[in-house]
């Protein structure tokens, strides 16, 4: 969930409450723009004088070069598109699906909370077209997370890669440092930083009440690693309990980098200091030469001191988070799922037009965006970023899982375990807050 | 695009509108002509009713019945399906992390009205008839003028911490350095951390102690006082019986409202630590489990308790009020 809203507290550190929510109607189309313009559009029909309402918690610009890239498709098949952005979704839907005044579509960033509607038979079945379109453009990995109960519910829309170290390329060549290709070389890596003195690693937890989320993500990453994606599956599924002594190993394993005096905190102080760094400031260090690397997801890009060069010979660069050896690809990643709470025609047309790869491609011609469709033309992403996480989300290598704690019951992914975490960079160890985890799991 | 206010799209919202607005004047006219209809006799018990029906009833959905829902609440599951009995009871006064919110919240109450009116005692009878008076007392009351939620921040700057060897940004680790000292991370230390935070309510609220306590000090008698100067008491003496005695009820008063308003503390924590390293305190934690972790039976519970808290201090300030009177 954290991986939207970072988008737009970025800069806001200090919003709270009252998410501010646009809605925009879009030009009504009479269906009769120009052939030419319109021939891509025929297969989804006339609709003229028909609406369609979105929900979403994507805001501000992102949501702009959304509602401009599907002008073309409202305009020609006479969809009046109404899109409406919140900043306090995971809250509003319950409240607009309770008060008998769903949207006809919801972009959902936790597959967990749309599993929700989904037993609580709120949303509609996918039309055959729609999950076409995804088999085809996407992988079983990413299906699964629309899929509920063995229905299939919601296309992906947008994607982000969580599995990324930030680092500063000319630092690396200046000291002949080579990018990890496994979990031990970055190790070696990080005592041979160590012992030139520099702190291997910064981070920054700080997210005034989502306080902890990038830790949680660190925790994620090595349990994917460690226990493999069926043992990830189980650990969020709590089929193994969050105190098992393999989630302990795979804890204390994040610990040997983040609680660990030497390797941390680069450019802001003890291990403690990660408890009280804003996340957006966590890498920044790495421009002022103070730490050499950061581990946080693609969307850190937006985050970096104004005129910092984000490119593979620029100031800074990502490379991916190793597994523990080179023959398999584990990553954790985060996404949004359109689903459906009514099924009129003009509803399914939609739904259908934002699951194919014109729609992916056309949104990424206008801003930074990736998406996991294999369709979708990697010569036209914004950025060196984007184009990395799109070519290993589609690499077959890629073992793709979903942020752990989007899936979880909200009492523990949006709760203890954030709590805990932070408790544990402040000093808690290991097995106590695993412990405290554990108990807070809801019964039911 | 923000400025537009497109009528056709907001119509919705103006028919409500409309529709509350006819409403009131419905519940009104049909009051008026009661009131009008009623016969004369027994005209000062009827009319009292009908007068106060509008309020009793918005009373009733506004309070009553949140109340008796709330306390429903408490005994249901997480998703207020299931009735579990005293679990969440159970749950508050066993676990660890709720014990230690428990321990906050009296350490806050205890200390917090204490404090509060003892600086605020000390100060308005230091400053009372000297020659800065009007200066002094409006800067302990400035903080007053500053939202919770901004104290907090402005604090948590005051608090910052940045390693040795950095700038110091925040103003208590720079007088610690300049006195050759370490930084340290003043809101990350439990159990020191919670009295860092306790600082910031009283800092706000000493002005509100300080001014009810001086004015108090100025409604003694000034026979009293002189009769008291004449038969020789000194400063301590005239403090501890004359002025002490004197304004007992204006303390009190400080000391209920200040016990009260620190029970449903919530804005200084959740701004400055939000609950974290060991600093929660019960509203906090009830809108967590209510409205953030789906655990709404948790949350009821914890609303229940601080009303059982609240509850004899609201009844013995009425009562006191009215001793008064």
């Amino acid at each position: 969930m954290r991986r939207l809203a970072a988008g737009t507290i970025g800069l806001a550190l200090v919003v709270t409450g009252c998410g501010s929510s646009q809605e925009t109607p879009q030009a009504t189309g009479g269906g009769d723009a120009a052939s030419a313009e319109c021939q891509p559009y025929a297969a989804y029909g006339k609709h003229p004088n028909t609406k369609v309402t979105i929900y979403s918690p994507i805001r501000d610009k992102e949501a702009d070069l959304f509602q401009e890239n599907w002008k073309t498709f409202s305009e020609c098949t006479g969809i009046k598109i109404t899109y409406e952005g919140t900043g306090e979704f995971e809250a509003q839907i319950q409240v607009r699906v309770d008060g008998g005044n769903p949207p006809d579509l919801a972009f959902f960033p936790q597959p967990g909370l749309l599993a929700r509607f989904a037993k609580a038979g709120k949303l509609k079945p996918a039309p055959p077209e729609v999950e076409k379109l995804t088999d085809e453009g996407w992988s079983p990995d990413w299906k699964k997370y629309g899929t509920v109960d063995g229905t299939f519910y919601a296309a992906p829309l947008g994607a982000s890669v969580k599995s990324f170290v930030w680092y500063s390329p000319k630092m690396f060549q200046e000291n002949g440092w080579q990018i990890p290709k496994t979990w031990n070389e970055l190790m070696t890596l990080s005592d041979t930083i160590a012992a030139k003195g520099i702190k291997p690693w910064c981070a920054g937890i700080e997210s005034g009440d989502a306080t902890g989320w990038p830790a949680t993500d660190w925790i994620e990453d090595v349990i994917l690693r460690d226990l493999g994606p069926d043992g990830y599956d189980q650990w969020v599924e709590h089929k193994i309990p969050f105190n098992d002594p393999k989630v302990q190993a795979a804890v204390d394993k994040v610990g040997a980098i983040l609680k660990n005096d030497k390797y941390v905190n680069g450019g802001y102080g003890p291990v403690k200091s990660i408890a009280s760094t804003a996340f957006q400031e966590g890498g920044v260090p790495i421009t002022e030469g103070k730490c050499a690397m950061h581990r946080q997801a693609s969307f850190y890009a937006n985050f970096w001191p104004e005129g910092t060069k984000v490119a593979e010979d620029g100031d800074v660069f990502a490379f991916y988070l190793p597994g523990n050896d080179t023959s398999s690809k584990p990553v954790l990643g985060a996404g949004e799922f359109v689903a459906a709470f009514t099924d009129r025609p003009e509803v399914k047309a939609m739904q259908q037009y934002l699951a194919t790869a014109d729609h992916a491609n056309g949104r990424m011609k206008l801003g930074t965006y990736v998406s996991a469709n294999k369709g979708v033309d990697l010569a036209g992403a914004q950025n060196p970023i984007d184009k990395l996480s799109m070519e290993i989300l589609r690499d077959p290598q890629t073992v793709f899982r979903f942020d752990g704690s989007d899936l979880m019951p909200a009492a523990v992914g949006a709760g203890t375990f954030w709590k805990g975490m932070t408790a544990w960079i402040n000093g808690k160890d290991t097995k106590t807050v695993l412990d405290d985890i554990e108990k807070s799991w809801p019964k039911s | 695009m923000g400025l537009e206010f497109d009528f056709g799209a907001e119509q919705p919202k103006l028919v409500m509108l409309l529709l509350g607005v006819v409403a009131f004047l419905a519940v009104v006219g049909v009051m008026l002509l009661l009131l009008d209809r009623a016969p004369m006799r027994s005209r000062s018990r009827l009319h009292a009713a009908i007068l106060l029906a509008p309020a009793l009833t918005l009373l009733t959905i506004g309070l009553v019945v949140p109340a008796v829902r709330t306390t429903l609440l408490s005994f249901m599951s997480g998703d207020s399906k299931t009735f579990v009995g005293l679990d969440n009871y159970v749950w508050m006064f066993s676990q660890p992390e709720a014990l230690l919110t428990l321990r906050n919240t009296l350490l806050w109450v205890v200390l917090v009205p204490l404090l509060v009116t003892g600086i605020g005692l000390v100060y308005a009878v230091l400053v009372d008839r000297s020659r800065f008076e009007a200066l002094a007392k409006s800067l302990v009351f400035m903080p007053m003028a500053i939202s919770f939620v901004g104290a907090g921040i402005i604090w948590k700057f005051v608090y910052a911490y940045r390693p040795e060897d950095a700038d110091q940004i925040g103003l208590l680790n720079q007088i610690v350095v300049w006195l050759g000292g370490e930084p340290r991370q003043w809101l990350q230390e439990p159990p020191l951390n919670n009295l860092f935070l306790i600082f910031v309510l009283v800092w706000i609220q000493a002005g509100f102690a300080t001014v009810v306590l001086s004015a108090a000090i100025k409604g003694i008698p000034a026979e009293i006082v002189e009769a008291a100067r004449l038969d020789g008491a000194g400063a301590l003496q005239m403090f501890f019986r004359v002025t002490l005695p004197s304004i007992r009820p204006a303390v009190i008063v400080v000391l209920v409202t200040q016990a009260i308003g620190t029970l449903k503390l919530f804005d200084i924590v959740r701004t400055m630590t939000n609950g974290n390293f060991d600093t929660s305190v019960i509203a906090v934690d009830m809108y967590n489990n209510a409205f953030r972790f789906g655990e709404t039976g948790k949350g009821a519970a914890l609303a229940v308790f601080l009303f059982v808290l609240v509850a004899p201090i609201v009844w013995y300030q009425t009562r006191l009020r009215r001793r008064v009177q």
